[in-house]
């Protein structure tokens, strides 16, 4: 049993990697696009305000593996192929964008209009308030449910397994084969691994959290 | 919706820029779907005749859509049912007065809420045969769907039961109920309408989830279309796989619009009834955890 872990110890810590790797690129994307998303929204142009509501709702009543599908099968029909990995990353990052901006816009919605009144009464242009003013306050007070976005965000790339990406999930599936005692070892290890992104990300939002705190 | 405060109602200047503004990005909106449009036009993909075999009766398509929905949304029916009544069962044990089943009863909600949802699909797939039990995919993924969405739902419960106000459980002991009888009569019949919308909302989850039966290769929607695409391409090439793609997706957002409008109309509803007056408005505990909150 001890022996079965460790004949496949290289293979699980590439799988683990490969999770990492997919959940730290695909949770920038995430971020940059949501942030970029939220401001859309809370923006004076209609165009831009319509485009991302669109995009939030759309991506939030797709199921993600439609999403990986469109990716990964759709792209090509207009004549952008990318790979599985490339695919997974867009996927996650594109899908978990629209949460972003919701968890982001929320925040902007609970920045009392008082300063936002204030950063306009001292002359601050629209961008000038949100970017020095608002922003800042916002991202303060959705930093928990920021963290609660990434920490499903992990979680969901595990769905990146059906589509070729030999992350965890994938591990678990290859190795299934082996006997009992065995494959629940592998099953634990996968459990570990999973665990082994979220506490931490869990600990640092939550210590993030308390420095960034304002009292209202 | 935007925050208005965040900008003045604009002057002349003001307009003109937003008005230059709204053209710019209107035609940057325009010239990206034209941009779409033309690269799947080039490729023939708008060809109506690629389109009707969706609505064709003969080519079967349509009917083998419509009965991967309905497996899809029997899926979903029958998850939500059982994760509903053990989400309920749950949630009251784990505001239980014995420290042991609020123990036994937390680690198992924690446990299910922790792991991704297509783990335990898995391990009920691949690793149950290696114990003798084999499970089809069906089972597979509906107890899959089960064990994750009660530990959600459970919480949802929890909030939505401590979302009554106290004074409620107080006068309801006073006049000298049981314990399960303030909890049946007093506490959920409130709670219940307060989570409605949530419960919908889940719902809307559950449906997504329901794709990843298309990972272990459960004839649902995603699945259906890629089979019809696998017994089209041999006589037609990759004539209609496009197509196939864009009904499947397209039927899942449809669908899920519906029911999330559903859920906005119930949560105006029940706002404004005078029955769910007696409890604060349903806020899920908000520290970050392992489990993530948030089901997305």
């Amino acid at each position: 049993m001890v022996q079965f872990f460790i004949d496949n110890f290289p293979l699980l810590r590439d799988a683990f990697l490969k999770t990492l790797e997919l959940s730290v690129l695909a949770g920038l994307l995430a971020l940059v696009l949501g942030t970029l998303l939220a401001a859309f929204r809370v923006s004076p142009i209609t165009p831009l305000r319509g485009l991302a509501t669109f995009y939030v709702e759309t991506f939030r009543n797709t199921p993600l593996t439609v999403v990986f599908f469109f990716i990964i099968f759709g792209l090509p029909q207009i004549d952008f192929a990318v790979g599985f990995f490339t695919g997974a990353v867009l996927s996650v990052g594109l899908y978990t964008a629209a949460f972003v901006c919701e968890a982001v816009r929320s925040g902007i919605n609970a920045v009392p209009p008082g300063q936002a009144e204030a950063a306009r009464a001292i002359g601050l242009t629209f961008g000038q308030s949100l970017r020095e003013v608002v922003l800042p306050q916002a991202f303060r007070t959705v930093v928990p449910p920021l963290g609660n976005v990434f920490i499903a965000m992990v979680k969901n790339t595990s769905i990146a397994a059906g589509f070729a990406v030999t992350e965890l999930t994938a591990s678990l599936q290859r190795l299934s084969n082996a006997n009992g005692g065995d494959i629940l070892l592998v099953l634990v290890a996968v459990v570990i691994g999973y665990m082994l992104i979220t506490l931490p990300t869990a600990y640092v939002v939550g210590r993030v959290e308390r420095r960034v705190a304002i009292l209202r | 919706m935007s925050t208005p405060v965040l900008f003045d109602l604009p002057g002349p200047r003001a307009r003109a820029r937003i008005r230059i503004a709204t053209v710019i990005g209107t035609v940057l909106v325009v010239a990206l779907v034209a941009f779409v449009l033309f690269r799947l036009g080039r490729n023939g993909q708008l060809d109506p005749q690629r389109w009707s075999v969706l609505f064709d009766p003969a080519s079967g398509v349509p009917q083998a859509l419509g009965q991967a929905l309905l497996r899809t949304l029997r899926v979903a029916a029958v998850a939500m049912l059982f994760a509903t009544v053990l989400g309920l069962l749950l949630a009251v044990g784990r505001l239980s007065d014995h420290r042991a089943v609020r123990i036994a009863v937390t680690t198992v909600i924690e446990f299910f809420r922790a792991i991704p949802l297509l783990v335990v699909i898995f391990a009920l797939y691949f690793v149950l045969p290696s114990f003798g039990i084999r499970l089809s995919t069906y089972a597979a993924l509906t107890i899959g769907l089960v064990l994750y969405n009660m530990a959600v739902l459970a919480e949802i419960f929890r909030a939505g039961i401590l979302s009554v106000d106290r004074g409620q459980s107080e006068a309801a002991y006073g006049i000298g109920l049981r314990k399960s009888q303030v909890m049946r009569l007093v506490l959920l019949p409130q709670a219940v309408r307060r989570m409605l919308p949530v419960l919908v909302a889940q719902l809307v989850v559950l449906l997504k989830d329901s794709s990843l039966g298309f990972i272990i290769g459960y004839f649902e929607l995603l699945r259906q279309a890629r089979s019809l695409v696998e017994f089209f391409t041999p006589r037609f090439g990759n004539e209609y796989t496009f197509q196939l793609y864009v009904a499947a997706g397209l039927i899942y957002i449809i669908v899920n619009v519906l029911l999330s409008q559903l859920a906005k109309y119930i949560e105006r509803r029940s706002r404004r009834s005078p029955k769910t007056a007696a409890t604060t408005a349903l806020v899920m505990p908000d520290a970050p955890s392992v489990t993530g909150q948030t089901s997305i």
